[in-house]
């Protein structure tokens, strides 16, 4: 009886035992070294306490980066839930199966492109001289706005939000429609006849039936606007200037650049807490419509 | 509502509903001529780039920046073979390696997890569902500093293995989950039926179970090679031999080397994502399936 128990414990444990080691112990350690100061080059540990978090409080670009990822984490949320939401519901409405299949794809297909092809791609599109963003612009007669789009200060982070947008709009497209799908024609028919036009409908049956959905998609587009790490990387390696850093490369450049590992883990701790409460929201959610079922 | 995205049409379109066609007024028609007009246009906004991206790598480097509109004048298609010495091949077969075996790695993993957590009996089965289900809300990227460590100290700093652990141990929670939720929906007479005929547990697993949940498994690994495949900051900060880099930061790499020949680097970047796009568009049916399970219904 316990013999067979322990030998069914072999199936979980080469999972328990990799999540463990890699992922639950990683997470209590980073915590451990953002209270200390140390280099890779030197060898030691010196313990500072809650030093390398007041650092950070008081780091210009830490802020700076932080509202990036809110700046972020808004456009996401507007463009990946809220627009995609409205063209998921105009796909269903409007148009032939066959044609709806296609588009969808279509706007998918950049989903499928690594964000690394994308950002070099984007680089080359928001050169200020041949790039096509400008030129694009020329040639409908708004070459005023020209611009060296990932060069200045003011506009860096906003390149690198928008080839997002770009890359992942698709993907919630895909996972809207599929929720969409799933609501009972019937509502639709009732809306119908009690004289509902479209925007309407769309309102108040289409909105509250995939409430479940777009609650979840908020939920980590929100976490994801956090990690975001790759794009910013390849398109700026956060600068220039920092202006377009947000707090993945930040805390990259301070422990392989700037060689501050425990500020690092101290940024680290921070992105933790802000997805750990994205998370933990999800699952409270989960566990509400779990109960509700 | 079954789910039918992606899947060829079993039955004719629905007819238009009642009401939607109102009766004759200049707004409707125009309003669809509008809607029809911005999808079109929403279309070639989203595919455009990355055809131009295909047709820049048959350019000259002038021709890009005198006519980036134009389609090549001369297409040159030595240049793709160029991109692949380059190392667009190298990094591309490294991508090829560390994406297949962590695929594996993962179903296998996750599979047996989900199995254990649904079907048998293990001690503390509820605290072990909750420390991998809880794994979820962790994120990759925050623990760089720790995990640089723990992998120096094991050993396998700067190898594939680095990777394809990394990425397994990452997506198992995820996976498992996926996995559970099919196995909790399927019956269990039959795994019962096969262990009574005397199968054993393993016996039954891989003929039983393992078949009985393809679909799933399918869609498993489907999301896990898109994410292996696209994985960036794990690849850049473990991995410093040139040899073992995978294509994303390989790519960047070769984009920083090259210097600004840019019908190759568009050429390499091609390649690079080509083959994630024929997968997609072969395997749509388990992508959405995969999605929407994951998404939790």
């Amino acid at each position: 009886m316990t013999r067979r128990r322990i030998r069914h414990t072999f199936y979980v444990a080469p999972a328990l035992a990799l999540i463990a080691l890699f992922v639950y112990y990683p997470i209590v350690e980073n915590v451990r070294l953002s209270l200390f100061k140390f280099s890779v080059f030197r060898p030691g540990m010196r313990y500072v306490g809650l030093e390398n978090y007041r650092q950070a409080f008081q780091d210009p670009v830490f802020w700076h980066a932080l509202l990036n990822n809110v700046c972020y984490a808004v456009t996401s949320v507007v463009f990946q839930v809220g627009a995609a939401l409205v063209l998921a519901a105009v796909l269903e409405e409007l148009i032939g199966r066959r044609l709806r299949g296609v588009l969808r794809a279509v706007y998918f297909i950049p989903a499928a492109v690594s964000m690394t092809v994308a950002g070099l791609l984007f680089q080359f599109l928001y050169q200020p001289d041949a790039g096509l963003v400008n030129s694009a612009l020329d040639a409908v007669g708004l070459g005023g706005l020209r611009h060296d789009w990932l060069g200045d200060t003011a506009t860096s982070i906003w390149g690198v939000i928008n080839m997002s947008q770009w890359q992942s709009f698709g993907y919630t497209t895909m996972l809207l429609t599929v929720a969409i799908q799933r609501i009972p024609r019937e509502l639709y028919e009732a809306a119908t006849v009690d004289g509902a036009g479209r925007i309407r409908t769309f309102f108040h049956v289409t909105v509250p039936m995939v409430r479940e959905m777009t609650t979840l998609l908020i939920i980590l587009t929100v976490s994801g606007a956090f990690l975001v790490f790759n794009e910013v990387m390849v398109m700026t390696g956060g600068g220039p200037a920092n202006s377009s850093q947000v707090l993945g490369t930040w805390l990259y450049a301070s422990a392989f650049t700037g060689d501050d590992m425990g500020y690092a883990a101290a940024i680290g701790t921070v992105i933790f807490l802000i997805t750990f409460a994205a998370g933990a929201l999800q699952l409270l959610h989960s566990r509400r419509k779990a109960v509700a079922a | 509502m079954t789910l039918t995205l992606g899947r060829p049409a079993r039955t004719a379109p629905a007819p238009a509903r009642p009401g939607t066609r109102r009766p004759a007024r200049f707004g409707p028609v125009a309003a669809r001529v509008l809607a029809y007009g911005a999808l079109a246009a929403l279309a070639v906004a989203v595919i455009y780039p990355l055809c131009w991206m295909a047709l820049a790598g048959l350019k000259s480097n002038g021709e890009i920046f005198s006519d980036p509109w134009g389609l090549p004048a001369d297409p040159r298609w030595s240049t793709y073979a160029d991109a692949w010495h380059q190392g667009v091949l190298g990094y591309l077969l490294n991508s090829v390696l560390v994406t297949s075996a962590s695929v594996l790695a993962v179903v296998l993993v996750s599979a047996w997890a989900a199995y254990g957590l649904t079907r048998l009996d293990i001690p503390c089965s509820q605290p072990a569902l909750l420390l991998v289900l809880g794994a979820m809300m962790l994120s990759p990227t925050v623990a760089l500093v720790p995990l640089s460590q723990l992998l120096q100290a094991l050993g396998i700093y700067d190898t594939y293995w680095a990777l394809i652990v990394l990425y397994t141990a990452f997506k198992v929670p995820f996976t498992t989950f996926l996995i559970r939720a099919y196995l909790l929906g399927q019956p269990v007479e039959v795994e019962e039926a096969a262990f009574i005929d005397g199968a054993s547990r393993w016996q039954t697993f891989w003929r039983v179970v393992v078949p009985m949940a393809r679909p799933i498994l399918a869609s498993a690994a489907v999301l896990q090679a898109l994410f292996a495949w696209n994985e960036y900051a794990f690849a850049l900060v473990f991995i410093t031999d040139d040899r073992l880099k995978t294509l994303p930061v390989g790519l960047a790499d070769m984009a920083g080397r090259l210097n600004s020949n840019w019908p190759v680097l568009f050429a390499g970047l091609t390649i690079a994502a080509l083959p994630m796009i024929v997968i997609f568009l072969i395997g749509q049916r388990h992508f959405v399936r995969g999605l929407a399970a994951g998404m939790g219904k």
